[in-house]
C-alpha cells in the first residue's frame, strides 16, 4: 500500500485488470465456503443483545444460534428444553422448578448455574431495565435457587403462556459478567460464538467448540445485510449468499423456482397483516363502518398484489400456524354492495379515510390495493407514507390516526386486544373477562378453545381488518438443508444447517 | 495571501458551527423518539422512561446541544444510540469505504472526461463529436442507481467477474476490497463523466476560439501541440470547478449507489441513523459531511491559484 501518489493511478488500473482476472479462480473458492454459511438479512440489528431491544434483526442473528434461554422455541413452533433439561409445574399452575443441565459454560468460560437464571430475570423485572418485553417477566413473584442446577420461578399469578414467554429472545440467559457489553460483543452460552460485527455489512460467527449439545455442522456463519429487495436477488443469483431465510422480493421467486441452484420455501409464520382502525375515532368507532370495510376489501387480490399470491387470508387475529387457530377467513366475504349498505346504514357513506401506511412493502403496495377497493364503496382514502419512527410516535404512541397497515409478528398475541391503553384503542368487556379465563387455563385443550372464543369476539368486532397471514418466504441454494421453513418466532437458527452431499 | 486564508477559515468555523446548529434543530423537531425505535412495541413507560435516562434524553434541548457540540470541538463526536459503538469509530469504519469510492469515482470520471471532451472539441461538428457527445447527453440523463443494477446485472450476474454487492473490508486485502468497489464507482463515475466531458469540450472550444491560439498557430505549432500546450491547460478551470462540486456530491451523495451495492458507507450510515433517529450520529456525521463539503470549496479556489497565477495575485486584494 506504501506506494508513491504517482504510482498510485497505474496501481489501480493494473489491480483493475487483475481484479477481472481473479474472478476466474472462483469456483475453487467455493469449494473452500463449503465450511461457511452465508446467510442475507434484509435489515440489519442495531444492537446483538435481544435483551436490550425490539428489533426483530436481533433475534434473527443471535436466537438459538448465540444465546438460549431456558427453553426455547422449535421450527415447529413447540416449547423444547434448551438450558433447562425438564421442568414441573405445581398443580395451581404458579410454581415452575427446572432442573437446569450441568456443565454448560458461556462463550467467555463463565458457568451457567442457577445464580445466572436469577441474575437474567432479575435483571430484566429491576427499575433500571431496558427490557423490551418486560411485560414478559411481570408474573415472576420470585426465582430460588435451592441447589445450583435448580431453579424455581414462583409466579404471582398463574399464566399459561409463561413457560411460551421464556422462550422469547427476550428472557434468554445473560452472565453478569458480560451483560453490559453483549450488545456489541454478545456471550451467551449457544453452539455458536460471535466473531465479529462489521457494522452496516455483515455479523460473522465461529462454532463453539465447548457446546454442551450436539456441534453444528458447519463451522463459520456470515450474516450479511442487504436492505435492497433488487440488490438481494442479485446477491443470490450470483452465488454471493447461501441463504436468504426472509426473502424481500415475492415477486423474484419465479426466477428461482425456475432454477436448479436454488430451492425455495414458502412457510407459515406467526405475523398478521392488518389494516388497524382506530375504534375511538368516527366513523370507525361504529361496527357496520369496520365490517363494511371488511367486506369492501378483495382479501385475496391484495394477497396476489402484494405477496406474488404466498400466505393465506384470514378473519380474525390468528393464523394457520398458531395453536387453537379457528378460520374466519369466510365471515366478511368480498362485498362491495353489502358494504356500500352497511355503510348508507351508519350513515357514512362518502367518508374520509387517512390511512398511514409505514415503509414495508406489505403497507405501502397493501396501501394502494386497500384504497382503490374503499374508493369502490364511495370512501374518499388518502395514504399517507411514514417512517417507522413516526409511525411508532404518532400512531402506535400518539394514537393519532384513523387507520393504518401493519403486520404483527409477535407471537401468540392475542392480549394486544385485551390492553387498557392500545392504538386500537378497542375496549371489549367480553373480550377482557375471556382473556382472563384464557390465561388462568392450565389445560392445553382449555386453552385452545378460549382462543377460539378469542378469534370470534375479535372477527365479529373487527377491531380491525384482518388481512392475512405474512407468509416466510426462504430463498436458499439447493444442497443446503436444515433452515427453518416456518417462523414461529423471529429467528434464523442455523445449527440445524448442513451441506447435502 | 494569508489574510485571504484567515478570513476563508473565520468563514469555514461560522459556517460550519451554523450547520450543526441547524442539523441539530431539525433532528430535534423530527418526530420520533430513539427510545421508543429500540424498544418497539411491546415497551413499558418505566422502561422507555430508563433508557432515554441512560442516552441523556431528559436533559433540556440546549443542555443536549452544547454536551454535543463541545465534545465535537474536542474530536468526542459522542455514542451512537442504536449501535452503542462511539460514532468516531463508525466515522472512521465508513470513510474507509465511502472515501475510496468517491475518489475512485472522481478518478475514473475524470480519466474518461478529459479526454473525451477534449477530442470532441478537436472534432468539433464532426462525426466523432456528434457521438461522443450524443452518448454523454444520454449519460447525464441516466439516473445512477439505474446505471448500478445495470452493471450489476452485466458483471455480476451475467459474467460472474465480479461480486454484485457488499463490502469484504480492507482487510480482505485491496484487490478484494477494490474488486467489490469498481461497480459501484463505476455507476458513480459515469454520469459524472458525461457532465465533465460536456464542460470540458464546451470549455476547450471556447478557448481554441482565442487570440492566443491563433498566435500559437501563427508561429507554427501543429494543430495537436497547440490543443494540448496551450488549449486544454487554459480550459481546465471550470472543469476543476466542476470536479470540486462533484466531489461533494459523491461523497454526500453516495447514499443511493451504497444503499444499491450494500455497502458500508457514509452514506448508508446517514440514511440508517436518520431513520432509526440515531440523532447523536446524525449530528456529527451531517456537521462532518458539511466541514468536509466547505473545506473541498476551499481547496478548489486553492487549485484555482495554482492553475492561474492571474487569481492568486488577485485573491490577496
Amino acid at each position: 500500500m506504501r506506494t508513491s501518489h504517482r504510482h498510485s493511478l497505474a496501481l489501480a488500473a493494473s489491480l483493475l485488470a487483475l481484479a477481472a482476472a481473479g474472478a476466474l479462480t472462483a469456483p475453487e473458492a467455493l469449494a473452500q465456503e463449503r465450511d461457511t454459511l452465508r446467510l442475507g438479512m434484509q435489515l440489519e440489528p442495531p444492537m446483538l443483545d435481544p435483551t436490550a431491544g425490539a428489533a426483530a434483526a436481533i433475534r434473527e442473528v443471535t436466537y438459538a444460534n448465540i444465546f438460549e434461554g431456558l427453553v426455547q422455541i422449535a421450527g415447529d413452533g413447540a416449547v423444547v428444553p434448551a438450558l433447562a433439561e425438564s421442568w414441573e409445574v405445581s398443580e395451581d399452575g404458579l410454581v415452575y422448578t427446572f432442573d437446569l443441565r450441568e456443565g454448560v459454560t458461556f462463550h467467555d468460560g463463565t458457568p451457567f448455574d442457577c445464580s445466572i437464571v436469577q441474575f437474567s430475570y432479575e435483571r430484566a423485572v429491576a427499575p433500571d431495565s431496558t427490557n423490551a418485553q418486560k411485560g414478559l417477566f411481570e408474573p415472576i413473584a420470585s426465582t430460588e435457587c435451592p441447589d445450583p442446577y435448580t431453579a424455581v420461578v414462583t409466579l404471582s399469578q398463574p399464566s399459561s403462556r409463561f413457560l411460551f414467554n421464556m422462550a422469547w429472545g427476550d428472557a434468554v440467559m445473560v452472565a453478569p459478567s458480560s451483560a453490559e457489553t453483549n450488545k456489541t460483543n454478545p456471550v451467551g452460552t449457544g453452539p455458536y460464538r460471535f466473531a465479529r460485527w462489521v457494522q452496516g455489512d455483515r455479523v460473522e460467527m465461529t462454532r463453539n467448540a465447548d457446546y454442551w449439545g450436539d456441534a453444528p455442522a458447519i463451522e463459520n456463519v456470515v450474516i450479511r445485510f442487504i436492505s435492497d429487495p433488487s440488490a438481494a436477488t442479485a446477491a443470490m443469483l450470483a452465488g454471493d449468499l447461501d441463504a436468504f431465510p426472509n426473502f424481500p422480493a415475492p415477486e423474484a421467486l419465479p426466477q428461482f423456482e425456475n432454477d436448479d441452484r436454488f430451492t425455495v420455501a414458502v412457510g407459515a409464520t406467526e405475523g398478521e397483516v392488518l389494516l388497524s382502525l382506530n375504534n375511538s375515532r368516527a366513523p370507525l368507532d361504529d361496527v357496520r363502518v369496520r365490517r363494511a370495510l371488511a367486506h369492501a376489501i378483495d382479501k385475496q387480490a391484495m394477497l396476489d398484489a402484494v405477496q406474488n399470491g404466498l400466505g393465506t387470508t384470514i378473519g380474525s387475529f390468528s393464523t394457520p400456524a398458531s395453536p387453537g387457530y379457528v378460520d374466519f377467513s369466510d365471515a366478511y366475504p368480498f362485498d362491495p354492495d353489502q358494504a356500500r349498505a352497511l355503510l348508507e346504514e351508519a350513515g357514512a357513506a362518502g367518508a374520509t379515510i387517512t390511512i398511514q401506511l409505514p415503509p414495508p412493502a406489505y403497507a405501502r403496495r397493501g396501501g394502494e390495493v386497500a384504497a382503490a377497493y374503499l374508493q369502490q364503496v364511495g370512501l374518499n382514502v388518502e395514504l399517507v407514507p411514514i417512517e417507522w419512527a413516526q409511525w411508532l410516535e404518532q400512531v402506535f404512541r400518539g394514537y393519532d390516526f384513523d387507520a393504518t397497515i401493519v403486520a404483527h409478528t409477535e407471537p401468540r398475541d392475542l392480549d394486544i386486544f385485551a390492553r387498557d391503553e392500545y392504538y386500537f384503542n378497542y375496549a371489549s368487556e367480553e373480550y377482557r373477562e375471556t382473556y382472563q379465563r384464557y390465561l388462568a387455563a392450565t389445560d392445553q385443550d382449555e386453552q385452545a378453545q378460549i382462543a377460539g372464543e378469542l378469534q370470534r369476539i375479535l372477527s365479529e368486532d373487527q377491531p380491525a381488518v384482518f388481512l392475512y397471514a405474512l407468509p416466510k418466504i426462504g430463498v436458499w441454494r439447493a444442497d443446503l438443508e436444515g433452515l427453518w421453513t416456518n417462523q414461529p418466532i423471529p429467528a434464523n437458527d442455523v445449527t440445524e444447517a448442513r451441506w447435502a452431499r | 495571501m494569508s489574510r485571504y486564508l484567515l478570513g476563508r477559515t473565520i468563514a469555514l468555523v461560522l459556517t460550519a458551527l451554523a450547520a450543526s446548529l441547524v442539523v441539530f434543530v431539525a433532528m430535534a423537531v423530527l418526530p420520533g423518539d430513539p427510545a421508543a425505535i429500540i424498544l418497539g412495541t411491546g415497551a413499558r413507560p418505566d422502561t422507555l422512561a430508563a433508557l432515554r435516562a441512560e442516552m441523556g434524553l431528559d436533559q433540556p434541548v440546549a443542555w443536549r446541544y452544547l454536551e454535543w457540540i463541545g465534545g465535537f470541538l474536542v474530536g468526542d463526536l459522542g455514542t451512537s444510540y442504536t449501535y452503542s459503538v462511539p460514532v468516531a469509530d463508525l466515522v472512521a469504519q465508513r470513510a474507509a469505504v465511502s472515501l475510496p469510492l468517491a475518489v475512485l469515482a472522481l478518478v475514473l470520471s475524470t480519466l474518461i472526461a478529459i479526454p473525451v471532451g477534449v477530442y470532441a472539441a478537436s472534432r468539433r461538428g464532426r462525426a466523432g463529436d456528434v457521438a461522443t457527445m450524443g452518448v454523454a447527453q444520454v449519460g447525464v440523463a441516466v439516473p445512477n442507481f439505474w446505471l448500478g443494477l445495470m452493471l450489476v446485472i452485466l458483471f455480476a450476474l451475467t459474467l460472474g467477474w465480479l461480486p454484485a454487492s457488499g463490502f469484504p473490508g480492507w482487510e480482505a486485502g485491496l484487490l478484494a476490497g477494490l474488486e467489490a468497489l469498481i461497480l459501484p464507482a463505476l455507476a458513480l463515475a459515469l454520469p459524472q463523466a458525461a457532465i465533465l466531458a460536456r464542460v470540458t469540450r464546451s470549455s476547450v472550444i471556447e478557448t481554441l476560439g482565442e487570440d492566443f491560439i491563433r498566435t500559437a498557430r501563427a508561429k507554427g505549432l501543429s494543430g495537436e501541440a497547440a490543443l494540448w500546450r496551450h488549449a486544454v491547460p487554459n480550459a481546465l478551470i471550470p472543469v476543476v470547478t466542476i470536479m470540486g462540486l462533484q466531489f461533494s456530491f459523491l461523497l454526500a451523495g453516495t447514499i443511493i449507489i451504497e444503499n444499491v451495492f450494500t455497502l458500508p458507507g457514509l452514506g448508508r450510515l446517514v440514511f440508517q441513523a436518520i431513520a432509526q433517529r440515531d440523532l447523536i450520529t446524525v449530528q456529527s456525521l451531517v456537521t462532518l459531511l458539511a466541514i468536509s463539503v466547505i473545506v473541498v470549496n476551499f481547496l478548489v479556489d486553492l487549485a484555482y491559484a495554482a492553475l492561474d497565477p492571474r487569481l492568486s495575485r488577485g485573491g490577496a486584494r
